[in-house]
This record gives structure tokens, sequence and C-alpha cells, in this order.
């Protein structure tokens, strides 16, 4: 099991993310002027500031070279994980659904939270269990995930909601609670919160793991 | 070239804190009478072709998803 960490210029989780993978697995980082992905297996795009956030957080890394690789790689069944920015990045290259906007209070956030664990089953998840609560920390600026109600009650619906913070901890007012998304075949998931800050016990928790565990723990479906 | 100007604001509905903030913060200043208040973004630029503008409001300038936006084009 390989995994690539995407670079971009202002991503700061790339080589958190990158130790966390090597736990569970081989890791490589991939820049993101690589017009390739080279042999890995999934996909990981970290959290941080790419390009600055100019404009609006990911909206500029949806163009950089690379991503048309990852867009590629994801249409065609191969698992990618976007933790944060990552995730704002899939959700502006249209791979998951929904956008991020400002949090709620217009603060920057940094804060342990429960998430729910709603999909067991995706490439990143099928190690936990539903129902299990994560504690894993948040901080963002940009993490309120937004979608209609006509959109929302769609995407429960087709089960796309794979995290949800726990009653009461919704840090950023995100719709329905929302913590992680899944793309309608389940192998592009995206999340504010970031595992790879929670990967051992010295780090206040171990639980984040489990998505990078989950990913290890069968050969690659590609 | 033509200049434009394009005007991006949070689309109707959307939650917009900052809108809010200085909705309230105005009376605070004397201003009363004040409501509906939506910040948003400006983008200025040349272009030769403003034809095009729609596409990149669509593809880049806008999110489509959560913002409206309004191409202004200037003399």
């Amino acid at each position: 099991m390989k995994f690539g960490v995407v670079r971009f210029p202002g991503s700061c989780d790339d080589v958190d993310a990158l130790l966390a993978c090597r736990r569970f697995g081989d890791a490589e980082l991939l820049w993101h002027a690589d017009p390739g992905l080279g042999d890995v297996d999934a996909v990981v795009i970290p959290g941080g500031f790419s390009y600055g956030d100019y404009l609006r957080a990911g909206a500029i890394a949806r163009f950089a070279p690379v991503m048309e690789s990852v867009a590629e790689f994801a249409r065609a069944g191969g698992p990618v994980l976007g933790i944060c920015n990552g995730f704002q990045v899939l959700c502006e290259a249209g791979l998951l659904p929904g956008a991020l906007l400002p949090n709620r209070e217009l603060r920057f956030l940094c804060r342990q939270v429960d998430v729910l664990v709603e999909r067991d089953d995706t490439f990143f998840t099928r190690a936990c269990t539903r129902g299990d609560a994560l504690s894993i920390p948040v901080k963002h600026m940009s993490g309120r995930w937004y979608s209609s109600e006509r959109r929302l009650a769609e995407l429960e619906e087709n089960g796309q909601v794979a995290f949800r913070y726990a009653p009461g901890q919704n840090p950023n007012g995100s719709a329905g609670d929302v913590a992680a998304v899944c793309s309608a075949e389940g192998n592009v998931v995206g999340l504010m919160p970031h595992p790879e800050h929670a990967v051992d016990a010295l780090l206040g928790s171990a639980d984040g793991g489990m998505l990078f565990a989950s990913a290890a723990s069968q050969p690659a479906a590609v | 070239m033509t200049k434009a100007r394009v005007l991006i604001r949070p689309k109707a509905g959307i939650l917009d804190p900052q809108g809010q903030t200085v909705e309230r913060a105005l009376p605070a200043l004397g201003f009363e009478g004040v409501s509906q208040v939506h910040v948003g973004r400006m983008v200025e630029l040349e272009v030769e072709d403003p034809s095009r503008l729609e596409d990149m409001c669509e593809k880049l300038l806008a999110n489509p998803l959560v913002e409206d936006y309004e191409v202004v084009l200037l003399p």
C-alpha cells in the first residue's frame, strides 16, 4: 500500500500526513507541478493554505497540474482523501459535493472534537464501526460545509455523509452537522478534522489513525 | 481591451456572518435604519473578449454553488 501526499505551495500538514501514512504503509510526497501520480495506490490532499487561499480556499489549487491526474485517478475509482484544505480543494474541483464557507463565528478554530462514524464501508473508514466516536482535532477558518437542503437530503439518502460532529460539538455551523462527505462511489472522502494530527496517544488521541489503517487494511482496489 | 468589474456576493439564503456583523456594527456608530447587509468581493479586470467573462466567473472567479456574481462592463 503506497500513499501519495500532494504538496502545494502553502500546504502545511503535508509532512504530518506523510508520517501518519507511513505508520500504515509506504508513502511519498507528490509535488503540485508533477504531471502524474507515479505508482501510488491512494492519494492524500493535506491541510494548509494552498496558494495562500487566494480568491477562495482551494480555488487555485484545483488547477494545479497534479490535480488533473488526481481527478482522473478519482474518476477511475482510485481512493482519494482530502483533509481540511484538501477537502476544500476536492469540493472546488467538483470531486466532492458542497462547498466550505467561513466558520459561522468568523474565527479560526483549533480544538479537539468528537465525530461520529456514519459510513464504515469507504476506503478510508472501513476499519471503523458505524456509530464509533473518534476524537480528532479541527483547525480551520473556512470549515462550514454547505449544501442546499434539497441536495443535503439527496446526499443523506445516498449515504454520502461519512462523519458527523457529535451532538453539540459542531464547531463551524456546517449543514447537517456534517464533518466528512464521500463521493457517490465512496472512493473520495473529504473531512475538516485532521486525522493526521491524531495518530498517537502522545498527541491526545490515536483515533485519526483509523482512516489510514482503513486504507492500508486491504490491497488498493485500483 | 474592455475594462470590467465582477461583483461576487453570497447567494441569498446562505448565512453571511460578515454581513450580519457589519449590520450590527453600524447602529453602534449611530447609523440606524440599515438592513440586508451582505459582504462580497470585487474583481477588476481588463479582457480582450468580454464574452468570456461569464465562463471565467463560473469556473474560477465565483463558486456558483454558494455565490452570485454580476458582471459590469466599464466604459
